[in-house]
């Protein structure tokens, strides 16, 4: 039933949007079907259209070139691949556009990228919208992405979500008016050990600048301190809030840090390991025995 | 690391050969290699060529397999997943279009697991469809509508709701509906391989994926319509014909299209006294399955402009008038003249029939001053070899060097330009000489002016060099060269370079015109000329008959002269004229026209003339009876004994007879009268240097509104943009 109101939800989005064609209008259509905080598989949260729609700060007549350090590294990446296969070098260097712009994928961006490889503008911008992690609209300085993916949400990540959304005032899809902080979603990130986490992208130092952090073993309360940290401009610390690395010291239960001190027996691998015991697969069991041949 | 890898292969077939006598095969004469894969589609054994898949192995067995993604012009992309088989051996069905078919392959395309994978494949794909066949342009016949007949379900089992997908807009000729495409990617492959414009592509990934130019932008191919024929559902449809028509309605006529020298086959659907669409026939020879926009959707232009009364003009300009008074006053004018006194002008869509009657009836009254408009009118066309395109479409694909000379075949044969492009994608080199054009492939640019052709003779040219090498080199001479004032000096030296660089060898002859006017073929074949003496005429012609000639130039048409317009649409020539006789178009007659490489083919009729309007032989017939010549020939048959009379190869249709070399002779009596002429300092141009000449070409282009629209819509082809990055 939800699935469904939130597909006619997004149906109107595309209905008004293709009747005003205004800027604004898209703005606002785009907050409004950002507001169903689940959507479709593998949608960005901040990119719901596949497709590209003028607007004052993204158009045919913005410019981007790559600066002249970072051409440097666009040659150290297309030397990676044979010359007759270009193409390949068309990731990475999205990436590095992106990094370079604050963030996001102009479509000057992309067709600066088409240009450098020497293909079609049309492969580029099929790349950028199939990759969830490519931003085709404008970012703030943080992207924080909560992960909602089975484990994490076992252990708390809609408390997660909640904080955030309360704290930073924003849904999904959406930037703080100070331009600090865009809130999105994600798929798993494999740090489902030290469940729930959330990773932040840091796109205000350009190149050189930019990082990828994780932040694992989360409660609320942690959460909005990481992001107050990094509104005052501080540095919050990475990985797990917890622990040292992945070692069983405890878990987030219920939005709270329980530690859990192992047994002594549970932190060597030198003696007999605890059960449970896997079977013998070479047993053969008494009454799967093989049948007599016949005679 | 050759000789490694062939000392490699001598031990492997020294070890297959121990291996053989080891089994006792080797007294066993190994099966003769054909090249030909036996395969057993149900039980029936079939052989296809090496390298073909399960898919085209059915279709030899004549096993038919649904599809959608799968075209046989076009690369594989295996993603619709409906032409699904079982092969033996393989535990999961096969996707039969992406399977290479292998010896002794057991295939079988009727079993319950067949059926199964096809069902669940057809249900996903219905799960986002609309249901709307009610409205699709495409019901009827829609690939997508026939295949569900047979693995469809009568009820679904989604209880979502469907997707809804914003449509793009691809400029005036292609409609889209995109919500309901299946995203089998034809339209997708077709502009990056055939049309070389590549705009389309599928944005997003999932359920959110959806095919389109992802910026606003149009389709800028002159090949754009062939995605409504590729399209298997209605997503891409027609947009001059939107909700005019239901496929069942259609009386379907097998015909020629004459909006270009190449002759592209056609099929006419009418419906009563009009003509509703335009599709390609498969000619494989001509123009496999492709047509162009302009042949495609210039149809509406046959209910505008036309001529269906002949007129006289008076004091208000064209009267309406009947036939008799029409013929009396030609009668008139024609009266006290002189044969001498007389000029028939021959224009771009006249077919081989009228031709000839007119060639005739001037004859008899005496005048020899035939022309073809364009500016060719002095061409000397003794040897068809000097005028035809003698590598025919066909050779096409055999050459391994092109060079083209002033001409643009994107826009003066945009189906012939897709066969270029195709040669040149499979590593074929194409240079020109002559202004430069975009051509969808890289092109390496000689030089613009005629000197390059001096450049190119010289003894140290690189480039003749590599020409030479070449086994089945290529010229190609673009329309626009023999409207040249200097016309003769170039030619010649294309044929100099012809015989330094052998284009002309044994079994092939690489020396190539390129017409673009589907009229220009039959005139020279048929001697459609100004004899000697006409041409050393110097007085001016009291009465001039224009035969749908609307391009001509003004020194063929005076001033003060009499001047009888016949065709089927109102255009320069009509304005300028005294008399209209009303004629009709390559819809509404039987007519041969011969294309570029000089294959008569013949037009039917869809559609019946209009109003008073006769077949135009039949006007030249009628007004050689008032003017006191009568031509002895009454129906059809009789002309085309004619025609067969004045050029045998006429009466044979749909073959091309192979035109005579006679090495060369006749290039050197050539030199040696063009050894004089001088070449001028303008580069060589195309007779199409722009794509408003392609869409309005003649009187019929330029009279409808859907090629008017696409020339406006192809001022700014990406919305938004500046208008230096806009490109051709």
């Amino acid at each position: 039933m939800r699935s469904a109101a939130q597909a006619l939800l997004r149906y109107s989005a595309l209905l008004s949007q293709q009747a005003s064609r205004t800027s604004a209008a898209a703005q606002a259509v785009q907050a409004a079907a950002c507001l169903s905080n689940q959507r479709w598989f593998a949608t960005n949260s901040h990119d719901i259209f596949n497709v590209h729609r003028h607007e004052a700060h993204n158009n045919w007549d913005t410019e981007f070139d790559f600066t002249d350090a970072n051409y440097e590294k666009v040659a150290e990446v297309i030397s990676r691949y044979p010359s007759n296969y270009k193409a390949s070098a068309l990731i990475p260097l999205l990436d590095l556009a992106q990094q370079q712009n604050d963030g996001w994928l102009s479509l000057a961006a992309m067709n600066r990228v088409a240009k450098v490889l020497d293909m079609p503008e049309i492969r580029v911008y099929e790349v950028a919208t199939f990759y969830t992690m490519f931003n085709r609209s404008k970012m703030g300085r943080y992207h924080v992405m909560v992960c909602g993916t089975t484990p994490c949400m076992l252990q708390g990540a809609k408390g997660i979500y909640k904080a955030l959304k309360e704290h930073l005032g924003i849904d999904y899809g959406q930037t703080t008016p100070d331009g600090m902080f865009t809130l999105g979603e994600m798929e798993c990130m494999g740090a489902c050990v030290n469940a729930p986490m959330i990773a932040v992208a840091d796109y205000g130092g350009g190149v050189e600048g930019f990082s990828y952090s994780y932040f694992e073993d989360l409660t609320p309360a942690d959460t909005v301190a990481i992001v107050d940290t990094l509104k005052k401009g501080g540095k919050p610390k990475i990985g797990s809030q917890h622990r040292s690395k992945a070692e069983p010291a405890g878990a987030v239960i219920g939005g709270k840090w329980v530690p859990s001190k192992p047994t002594p027996e549970q932190m060597t691998l030198m003696g007999e390991p605890p059960g449970p015991y896997c079977r013998n697969l070479d047993e053969v069991p008494a009454a799967q025995a093989p049948p007599a041949p016949p005679k | 690391m050759q000789g490694r890898s062939v000392a490699a292969a001598a031990r492997q077939l020294r070890r297959a050969s121990w291996l053989q006598a080891q089994r006792g095969l080797s007294a066993q004469p190994a099966p003769a290699d054909d090249g030909m894969v036996e395969v057993f589609v149900n039980g029936q054994a079939t052989k296809v060529a090496r390298g073909s898949n399960v898919l085209q192995a059915c279709d030899a067995a004549g096993v038919d397999i649904p599809r959608f993604c799968y075209h046989q012009r076009l690369s594989i992309a295996g993603n619709c997943r409906m032409c699904l088989v079982e092969v033996e051996k393989s535990p999961k069905p096969v996707a039969s279009c992406a399977m290479p078919a292998a010896p002794g392959m057991v295939i079988r395309t009727h079993t319950p697991l067949v059926k199964k994978a096809r069902e669940g494949v057809m249900e996903l794909l219905l799960i986002n469809h609309p249901l709307d066949c009610p409205i699709c342009d495409q019901g009827g016949e829609c690939d997508l509508q026939d295949q569900s007949m047979v693995f469809g379900s009568d009820r679904s089992r989604f209880t979502e709701v469907k997707r809804a997908v914003s449509d793009k807009n691809l400029g005036p000729l292609v409609k889209t509906v995109m919500t309901r495409c299946i995203h089998c990617t034809r339209c997708i492959r077709f502009a990056k391989e055939v049309a070389g414009t590549d705009d389309l592509g599928i944005t997003g990934r999932g359920r959110d994926a959806e095919v389109g130019t992802y910026v606003d932008k149009l389709l800028t191919s002159e090949l754009s319509g062939n995605v409504i024929d590729l399209c298997p559902v209605g997503a891409l449809t027609s947009k001059p014909a939107a909700f005019t028509y239901r496929n069942w309605e259609l009386k379907s006529t097998e015909s020629v299209d004459t909006s270009d020298a190449l002759g592209a086959n056609i099929r006419v659907d009418s419906r009563g006294v009009e003509v509703i669409r335009i599709v390609p026939r498969l000619n494989e020879d001509v123009n496999q399955e492709w047509i162009s926009d302009k042949a495609r959707f210039q149809y509406d232009a046959l209910r505008y402009q036309r001529l269906n009364v002949p007129y006289i003009k008076g004091e208000q300009g064209l009267q309406q008038a009947t036939w008799p008074d029409a013929f009396a006053a030609v009668a008139k004018a024609a009266g006290g003249l002189k044969g001498s006194e007389m000029r028939a002008v021959a224009g771009r869509l006249a077919d081989a029939e009228s031709l000839v009657a007119l060639k005739d009836l001037m004859n008899r009254l005496g005048c020899g001053d035939l022309r073809v408009e364009g500016g060719s009118s002095d061409f000397d066309a003794d040897v068809r070899s000097s005028y035809l395109f003698n590598s025919s479409v066909v050779g096409l694909d055999a050459a391994d060097a092109i060079l083209l000379v002033g001409c643009n075949p994107r826009l003066e044969a945009p189906v012939l330009n897709a066969r270029l492009r195709a040669a040149n994608l499979s590593g074929v080199p194409v240079a020109a000489v002559g202004e430069a054009y975009d051509l969808t492939y890289p092109v390496e640019q000689l030089g613009e002016g005629a000197d390059t052709l001096d450049k190119l003779l010289k003894n140290g040219s690189e480039y003749l060099k590599r020409f030479k090498g070449a086994s089945r080199p290529m010229v190609i001479v673009g329309a626009g060269v023999l409207q040249r004032a200097d016309r003769d000096a170039v030619l010649q030296k294309v044929h100099k370079l012809v015989e330094k660089a052998d284009v002309v060898r044994e079994g092939w002859n690489g020396f190539n015109v390129m017409h673009d006017a589907a009229a220009r073929v039959a005139a020279l074949d048929l001697g459609f000329l100004p004899s000697p003496r006409a041409r050393a005429a110097k007085a001016a012609p009291k009465l001039v008959y224009l035969l749908g000639a609307d391009d001509y130039s003004e020194a063929d048409v005076p001033a003060d002269a009499f001047v009888v317009y016949q065709g089927h649409h109102g255009d320069r020539g009509a304005a300028r004229a005294d008399v209209v006789l009303p004629g009709t178009a390559y819809t509404e007659k039987v007519g041969t026209y011969v294309n570029m490489e000089g294959r008569p083919q013949s037009t039917k009729t869809a559609t019946a003339s209009l109003g008073d309007a006769r077949d135009d032989w039949k006007v030249v017939r009628a007004l050689s009876e008032v003017l006191g010549a009568p031509l002895p020939y009454n129906s059809l048959e009789e002309v085309r004994r004619r025609l067969a009379d004045v050029a045998p190869h006429l009466g044979r249709r749909d073959a091309v007879e192979p035109p005579l070399w006679l090495n060369g002779e006749y290039f050197k009596a050539f030199a040696e009268k063009a050894r004089k002429a001088s070449t001028g300092g303008e580069p060589l141009a195309s007779s199409m240097p722009h794509f408003s000449a392609f869409y309005q070409t003649d009187s019929i282009s330029r009279a409808s509104k859907v090629m008017a629209k696409c020339i406006k819509a192809r001022q700014q082809p990406v919305p938004g943009v500046r208008a230096a990055s806009a490109g051709m």
